[in-house]
This record gives C-alpha cells, sequence and structure tokens, in this order.
C-alpha cells in the first residue's frame, strides 16, 4: 500500500483514542500514591505498597495465580498438541465433529461454561467426596486453554511436509526420532504461541475461576473481585500500578526482542 | 505420525469436561427445586426477559460503538510507517493486559461522585453524576473490548495486496474511491470478526453492570451468576437460551463472513 503522511486530524484521533485508553489506569495509578483512602487526595504517601507487600492474602492468590497458569499452559500444549496431530490424521464428517466439539469453549460464553462445570464438579464431588478448589480451578483452565493450543498447530501441520518425516526415517532415525526431531521442531512456533495465549488467559481468567474455586482457593481475580466486596480498595490501586508496571516491561523486552530478530533475518 | 491414537486424550478428556457439563445443563433446565421433571425453570426463566433484552440493547449499542471508533483507528494504522505501526499497535494493545476487574474499578474510580471527572466538571461549573447509568455501562463495556474490535480489522486490512490498489489508482481513482471501492470490501471479514469478538462477550458479561450500572442495568450475566448460587434449574434455563441464542448469532455471522476469519 502506498504510504502517505497522515494529515493532523489523524494524528489528533489517534492521540485521543490513546488517552480514552489510558486516563483510567493513570487516575488509577495516581490515587495509589494518595496517603488518605477516600478518593480525595491527602498528600503523597507510599503507604499502599507497603500494605500490598504485608497482605498475605494478595501474595497467596499472586502465586496461585501464576502456578495455575504455569500448570495449565504446560498441560494444554502437551494434550493440544498430540490432539492436533491426531486429529490432523482424520478426514471428513468425524474430523468436523472433533473440530467444532473442541472449539465450543471457545465460542461458548465464558459464563455457561463457568456455572457447567460448577454443575459437574458439584455433582462429582457428591459422589465422589471432594470439594472444589486447586485442583477443579485448573481442571477448568486446561479446558479453555486446550482449544487454543489446537487451533495454533493446526494451520502449521498442514502446512508441514509428510515427505520430511520420512526422509528421516529413510536416514536411519527410528520413528520417536523423526518425530521429535523433524514434526515437533516444525510445530515449534505454533506450540509456543498457543502456549502464550494459553498462559495469559490462564492469568486473566474471572469467570471461570469464579464457578470452579470452591470456598477457600482464589486467584488474582477473584481475590480481587472479593476485596471489591468488602470495599478496602486503595491497595488495589498499588497493585494495578505495579501490574502496569510489570506488563510495560515485558511487552517493551518482547518489542526489542522481536525487533532483533526482524533486523538479523534482514 | 499417521496416528490417530494420539487424539484419544483429548477426545475423552472433550467429552468429560465439554459434553458432560453442557449435557448436565441441558437436564439440570428441566428440573425444578425438589429434583423432579418441570418446566417451571422456563417459566421462571421467562420473567427475566426484559433484562436479556437490555443486556442484547448494551451489547448492540457498545458493539456498533466499538466499530464506530475501531474502524477509523484501523485504517490509519495501515497508513502508517511500519515501525510506527507495531509502536502505536503494543501501546493500543499494552490496557488489554491489565486485569479485567481492575479495568473495570479504574472506571468506577474516575467516574465516581467526587472522582477527578466530577472535580474537574464542577470547577467549570457542571455537576451531574457519571456514574450508575446505562452510558457508564456502555462507556466501560467499550473499553474492555474495543481492542478486540481494532486487531481484527487491522489485521484483515493490512493484508490487502498493495497491487490492487496500485491498480485502483492507475485506473484514476483517487483516494476516496480506493477505499470505497478496494479497501471496504475486502475489509469487511475484519468487521465481521470484530462484532463477534465484541458482542459475544458483552452481551453475557457480568460486572461490569454491577460496578458501574445503576439498579435497572443488571444484565443476563449479573442474574445468572446470583440465581445459580440458589436456584440452578432457573440457572440453567437461562444459561441454555443464551448459549442458544450465541449459537445462532455466530452462525449468521458465519454465513456473512468467510470461517477463516473467526478463528
Amino acid at each position: 500500500m502506498r504510504k502517505n503522511k497522515i494529515g493532523i486530524v489523524s494524528k489528533i484521533y489517534i492521540a485521543l483514542m490513546i488517552v480514552f485508553l489510558y486516563a483510567p489506569i493513570a487516575v488509577m495509578i495516581f490515587m495509589s500514591f494518595n496517603s488518605g483512602n477516600t478518593t480525595v487526595w491527602k498528600g503523597f504517601s507510599l503507604k499502599w505498597y507497603g500494605e500490598l507487600f504485608k497482605s498475605k492474602v494478595i501474595m497467596n492468590a499472586l502465586g496461585n495465580t501464576l502456578i495455575i497458569a504455569v500448570l495449565a499452559s504446560l498441560f494444554a500444549t502437551i494434550l493440544g498438541t498430540a490432539a492436533a496431530i491426531g486429529i490432523n490424521n482424520f478426514r471428513g464428517k468425524k474430523r468436523a465433529i472433533i473440530q467444532n466439539v473442541s472449539n465450543l469453549p471457545i465460542i461458548s460464553p465464558d459464563i455457561v461454561m463457568g456455572v457447567s462445570l460448577m454443575l459437574l464438579f458439584s455433582f462429582l464431588g457428591m459422589i465422589f467426596h471432594f470439594e472444589m478448589g486447586f485442583g477443579t480451578v485448573l481442571i477448568s483452565h486446561i479446558c479453555f486453554c486446550v482449544p487454543f493450543v489446537v487451533l495454533n498447530v493446526m494451520p502449521r501441520l498442514r502446512r508441514m511436509d509428510q515427505s520430511i518425516y520420512d526422509a528421516a526415517l529413510d536416514l536411519g532415525c527410528n520413528q520417536w526420532q523423526a518425530f521429535y526431531k523433524v514434526v515437533i521442531h516444525e510445530l515449534m512456533p505454533g506450540i509456543f504461541s498457543g502456549m502464550l495465549m494459553s498462559f495469559t488467559y490462564s492469568i486473566d481468567d474471572f469467570v471461570i475461576t469464579h464457578f470452579t474455586q470452591g470456598a477457600r482457593f482464589n486467584n488474582l481475580s477473584t481475590e480481587i473481585y472479593a476485596m471489591l466486596r468488602r470495599k478496602i480498595p486503595p491497595t488495589i490501586n498499588a497493585l494495578s500500578a505495579l501490574l502496569f508496571l510489570a506488563i510495560i516491561i515485558i511487552m517493551v523486552l518482547i518489542n526489542i526482542y522481536e525487533r532483533r530478530a526482524e533486523k538479523k533475518a534482514a | 505420525m499417521k496416528s490417530k491414537k494420539l487424539s484419544i486424550p483429548y477426545i475423552l478428556w472433550m467429552l468429560v469436561f465439554t459434553m458432560i457439563p453442557i449435557v448436565m445443563i441441558g437436564i439440570t433446565a428441566f428440573k425444578d427445586t425438589h429434583g423432579r421433571f418441570s418446566l417451571e425453570p422456563f417459566a421462571k426463566a421467562f420473567g427475566y426477559t426484559g433484562v436479556f433484552m437490555k443486556s442484547l440493547w448494551i451489547a448492540l449499542l457498545s458493539t456498533l460503538i466499538c466499530l464506530v471508533l475501531a474502524y477509523p483507528l484501523a485504517y490509519l494504522l495501515t497508513r502508517m510507517k511500519k515501525s510506527s505501526q507495531n509502536t502505536v499497535q503494543m501501546i493500543l494493545m499494552i490496557p488489554m493486559w491489565m486485569n479485567f476487574l481492575l479495568r473495570i474499578y479504574a472506571w468506577v474510580i474516575l467516574l465516581q461522585d467526587n472522582g477527578p471527572l466530577d472535580s474537574a466538571l464542577s470547577m467549570l461549573g457542571i455537576h451531574a453524576s457519571y456514574i450508575g447509568n446505562t452510558t457508564a455501562v456502555v462507556v466501560g463495556m467499550v473499553y474492555e473490548y474495543l481492542p478486540f474490535m481494532v486487531l481484527p480489522i487491522y489485521t484483515v486490512m493490512s493484508k490487502i495486496d498493495g497491487g490492487l490498489i496500485e491498480a485502483a489508482q492507475d485506473l484514476g481513482s483517487n483516494n476516496a474511491a480506493v477505499f470505497r471501492k478496494v479497501i471496504f470490501p475486502l475489509s469487511i471479514p475484519g468487521v465481521i470478526s470484530g462484532i463477534t469478538m465484541v458482542f459475544v462477550p458483552s452481551a453475557s458479561t457480568f460486572l461490569v453492570s454491577q460496578y458501574l450500572g445503576g439498579t435497572d442495568d443488571i444484565m443476563i450475566g449479573d442474574v445468572i451468576d446470583k440465581i445459580f448460587w440458589t436456584d440452578q434449574g432457573t440457572g440453567s434455563a437461562i444459561s441454555l437460551v443464551l448459549m442458544i441464542f450465541i449459537f445462532v448469532f455466530l452462525v449468521l455471522m458465519n454465513l456473512f463472513g468467510d470461517e477463516e476469519a473467526i478463528a
């Protein structure tokens, strides 16, 4: 496409959209330095940051979020990659059915998936005498992560040249070596982006966790929800500011890394 | 490599954790509070028709506003230098990485009585309440889902073959004609998937209206959340109706756009 410079009106429009996206976050970060606990500014203070690090429940919830995200994305990646390779060998109607069922967690509303899993777990819990908690949240997160892995790996599989695998066998690899050195290697970018998507969705999830967490388990989202109910928000402002800082650092690092990779390629 | 067996664990997984739960919703929706077969849950669910309609209305309004805001933004993005495209795209994405609840709560702080917006406008002599109404809910919703509209439109637009645009220009089209005859028609699949990605979550969301809306802005997601802990039958019936409605919507959208763009 021909690139001509965009005009001043366009620039103002883009700037306004950026203000819209950042203003609420900026206000929240500003308020995190407020020494009072109401909305009125009472002077600069770092006391909410101190409170934040002292809060065992928040640190505990943060830990839970990270553990669930790591385990769920790891497990979903293994399950999903294997599934994609298997599904790729099905043809016709069977394949269409499997793929459509696999997409169900993505297309059905989060809240419906949440309540349906809650029904299942409370039913199974009555039979096998267990309570909802870490395990049920982990299973639920794997449920909505696997479809993303399948969706990311599938296109790579379709593009892959079957003869490379055969060549590896001819050159003396056994089936496992050929599988590991050729197939997994070729699929790696898809596997990786599937895992990354799973990880971010798991970290951000509120709805599914809300319905499957049971009485004692909390991740960061559900803990924030509980805090907002109890109306003790100033520490939440501090938490938001720190999370925002972390996100910016990660995004900038990713961007620098990508640019370097592009330069290398060019 | 030829093995279908690798998919067996996942097929079993889907059976237990995707199919059975949905079937259970279907069964629970036809049971009264004593566990007998009954149409009572649907009769009760019918009482929430007004809430359902209001939810659809809020979702529709949010989707339209997202579209109006996002389309020019996506178009302008494609007109920038490649390096600034990446930077601006990153700037637009960063807020989306914040936790869903924190983003909504940020709006509560901004809009609340005596909050920053109220204080600023009070100095100009304007006194009003900015929170606790449908407008605040729609603003919050647009804020939550705007990137979901920008991204698919931008992706589709940036894939448009530059040769087509040059050909149109060579054939005498000015910028407006190029946009109308080349860029706009080719961007439709992105618009379709953007509409899907905004409408589905905003029609079924909960909490946004609890935090930003008034008492009559309650949405169908909030009803399901509130009711499900005490009356699973009615909760299931509403969920079932919501799910069927969303599926019909997706099928209709699929008729307009091509399947690849949705995924």
